[in-house]
């Protein structure tokens, strides 16, 4: 049973993520504290993490750096502002996905599966410029040396690097990736491309691996 | 012509040559009327003083000169004519003086002259220095004559002189006339100098006024064009920008002024600005407030709705209604939220290149589900150059038009024709439903404005759905309008810049008659109304 941590501190909004969640099979956790959430963290070790952006003590934006600091594992925001700025702060601070308060239920729940889907995978490695990819082991290397990446900078890696013949957009990768079927923010695939470059490239500034097709979107290089 | 017109622009422009150029015509004509009044007044006091003095002595000398003439002649003796003239002459020459106060000739009367009669004149004065004129008078008058005239010298020197003349009466011989002629020179020389004073002064009094009149346009106007270079500043937003006081005079004044003016503007801005600030922060709490426990309720409503098949008939139905209000109050909370988020000025665009028919066929493929249900085409006709466009605004603009024309249009086709020119390009949509009442195509863009106010409620609109994107439209510099007539459907146009937010005055679209036929109609309509005559000859 996945166990889902849900940081919030609208205490009705959290027992009912709580209600939603087991409803669906999940274990729900809480913390209602920006500064306890860490401690929790570390204690239960979630399998995904629901953040609500604005919190009491630290907020949202921190909280979501210091756990992206030492784990991959998922991270949902939840957020009450459509405001851009404060989305793009989140991703950047490194969450993979967002949703916007008043979400309903079933828009949760496909936003915490497509986070938590395994996918079935054979023992694959792939090569990709002068990187190895083990499909199983969700794993990079370089020169024998592991490159940390979260589960969705590898699943994005993962999906260019398969096709490297193709260009995918943006709308395909959020579709393929973040497993959207309604069209969705196109952000959240800018965002994610600049931190997994960040990762992989050896000069981001000037990307060999994750390359820009202008005016389409994305294609692995050379 | 050319040059003409060049000075005309520069007159027109330059404040300090136009006052220039009015005090060098006005001074010059003061100066040259001044000028002559002064330098007439003075020769002509100089003349008449010497006037007089000179006809004063003339007439003593011309007494002494008869006197003289009578004694000699009533001497003992056979009277010497030569003698009688001589010293008569000698009388007068000593009477001038060394410093040749005047010059005589004596002369005989032209009845006697022919006789060999001496005639004399001192200091080689020639006789062409009197006139015939004067000479004839003489003859005729006892009394004194003076006139101007030129004096001649026989060594060939010439000066300005005034002559007076008198008869002498010789016992024996007859009349001889007696010439005085007063130099003038030195009169003559004093008159030259005032007048080359008068000329001078006048023109350094020109030149002077003009180099002042210069100086003080200079110190008036350039305080002035800096206040305008300030404000032109302050245009275009440099709230900061503060011109120089100096002194407390007028100027002072103005720069004192146009400082606290800007101060002013500025502490307005700046509280507008902080006015703004709070609105948005409103806006902004409001939202994550509000959001937070429709959220909640929005999931127990689901909650309930998901397992109302448990429920009774009338606890299922409360369910239901439950779930479905709540969708429409968060659709309505949106709006109302993107509404005060346009009237705090805190839309902004993002901006990307798009094809707007792509956004088009995007939009009424989202609709799709909506547009089977209502049994309505979508006709989409013509194409445009990409623009620079917020795709996320422009289809909910889209979105929003053509869900009205499917909602209104009565299950009849809706067309969506696209146009561009230079400057615009245009979406019109077009449904052919019942259409605008008189007078209500100025309404639709008001907030919870509903053409028909008992249909609303069944279909759920907002009423804030047209005025949003109005907003949306406006905030690309564009604008939407409307044209509805009773039984001919309704129009929207909505019109964009091709090049984002250049100001843009006209459409590439026209908008109400659409095809020739009503355009024909219309037409003969309004002559009908112009000449009822027309209206009885056709028919």
């Amino acid at each position: 049973m996945a166990r889902v941590l849900v940081v919030d501190d609208d205490q009705a909004l959290s027992e009912m993520l709580g209600i939603v969640l087991r409803a669906e099979g999940y274990d729900a956790l809480f913390c209602d504290d920006g500064s306890k959430a860490q401690g929790i963290f570390k204690e239960t070790k979630p399998d995904l993490v629901l953040l609500d952006l604005m919190l009491p003590g630290i907020d949202g934006i921190e909280v979501c750096k210091r756990i992206r600091s030492e784990s991959g594992v998922p991270i949902v925001m939840l957020t009450a502002r459509g405001d851009t700025l404060d989305i793009v702060k989140g991703l950047e601070s490194g969450a993979d996905d967002y949703i916007v308060k008043p979400f309903k239920p079933k828009e949760l729940v496909a936003r915490i599966k497509a986070r938590l889907r395994k996918e079935d995978v054979k023992a694959e490695t792939l090569a990709l410029a002068d990187l190895t990819i083990d499909v199983i082991g969700h794993s990079v290397k370089r020169d024998g040396k592991e490159i940390s990446l979260t589960p969705l900078e590898f699943d994005l890696l993962l999906a260019l690097a398969r096709k490297p013949w193709q260009v995918y957009t943006r709308e395909q990768l959020l579709t393929d990736v973040w497993h959207y079927r309604n069209p969705a923010d196109t952000r959240l695939v800018n965002v994610h491309v600049q931190r997994l470059r960040s990762k992989v490239e050896h000069d981001p500034e000037n990307p060999q691996i994750v390359m820009t097709v202008r005016g389409v979107g994305y294609k692995a290089g050379p | 012509m050319k040059y003409f017109n060049k000075f005309k622009q520069a007159w027109n422009k330059s404040l300090s040559l136009r006052i220039i150029a009015t005090t060098f015509i006005v001074s010059t004509i003061l100066v040259t009327v001044i000028g002559l009044i002064l330098i007439n007044r003075v020769s002509s006091g100089i003349l008449t003083s010497k006037e007089s003095s000179s006809i004063t002595e003339a007439s003593s000398a011309i007494n002494e000169a008869q006197k003289v003439v009578t004694a000699t002649d009533t001497g003992a003796g056979a009277p010497n004519i030569s003698t009688v003239v001589d010293t008569a002459v000698t009388a007068l020459a000593v009477r001038a003086g060394q410093s040749g106060l005047y010059d005589v000739l004596f002369l005989a009367s032209t009845d006697i002259s022919k006789q060999g009669l001496p005639e004399r004149g001192t200091n080689l004065v020639a006789e062409n220095s009197v006139s015939e004129d004067l000479k004839s008078r003489v003859e005729k008058t006892e009394k004194l004559l003076w006139a101007y005239t030129e004096i001649y010298y026989l060594d060939g020197r010439k000066i300005p002189g005034l002559v007076v003349a008198a008869p002498i009466k010789i016992n024996n011989v007859g009349n001889y006339s007696l010439f005085l002629l007063f130099p003038l020179d030195k009169e003559e020389e004093t008159i030259g100098i005032i007048r080359s004073a008068v000329l001078a002064t006048g023109i350094l009094l020109i030149f002077g006024l003009i180099i002042l009149v210069w100086y003080l346009t200079r110190s008036v106007l350039s305080p002035v064009r800096k206040t305008a270079e300030a404000a032109e500043r302050l245009r275009m937003g440099l709230l900061n920008e503060r011109v120089p006081v100096s002194g407390e005079d007028d100027l002072a004044k103005l720069a004192g002024s146009f400082n606290s003016m800007a101060s002013s503007i500025q502490q307005q801005i700046g509280q507008l600005e902080q006015m703004s600030r709070m609105q948005k922060r409103f806006v902004s709490d409001v939202s994550h407030e509000l959001r937070t426990p429709l959220t909640t309720v929005r999931m127990a409503a689901d909650v309930l709705y998901e397992s109302r098949d448990q429920y009774t008939g009338e606890t299922a139905r409360a369910a239901e209604l439950l779930s479905t209000q709540i969708e429409r109050f968060e659709i309505l909370l949106s709006q109302l939220l993107e509404i005060s988020r346009f009237d705090a000025g805190a839309a902004d665009l993002s901006l990307n290149m798009v094809n707007i028919k792509d956004v088009i066929e995007k939009t009424a493929d989202s609709l799709s589900n909506l547009l089977a249900k209502q049994e309505t085409p979508v006709v989409i006709t013509g194409s445009a150059p990409e623009i620079e466009l917020d795709q996320r605004r422009i289809e909910r603009v889209l979105r929003n038009l053509i869900s009205n024309a499917s909602e209104y249009g009565e299950g009849k086709p809706i067309e969506v024709e696209i146009g561009s020119d230079e400057e615009t390009i245009a979406v019109v949509v077009k449904d052919k439903g019942p259409g605008l009442k008189p007078g209500e195509s100025s309404l639709v863009f008001n907030r919870f404005w509903r053409a028909d106010p008992a249909r609303a409620r069944t279909t759920g609109g907002t009423g804030l759905g047209l005025a949003i994107a109005l907003e949306d439209a406006r905030l690309h510099s564009g604008w939407i309008d409307v044209w509805g007539s009773p039984g001919k459907g309704t129009m929207f146009r909505l019109t964009l810049p091709r090049i984002a937010h250049k100001a843009i005055s006209s459409s590439s679209l026209p908008l109400g008659i659409g095809s020739e036929e009503k355009y024909e109609l219309d037409m003969s309509a309004l002559q009908e109304m112009l000449d009822p005559d027309t209206k009885i000859a056709k028919q």
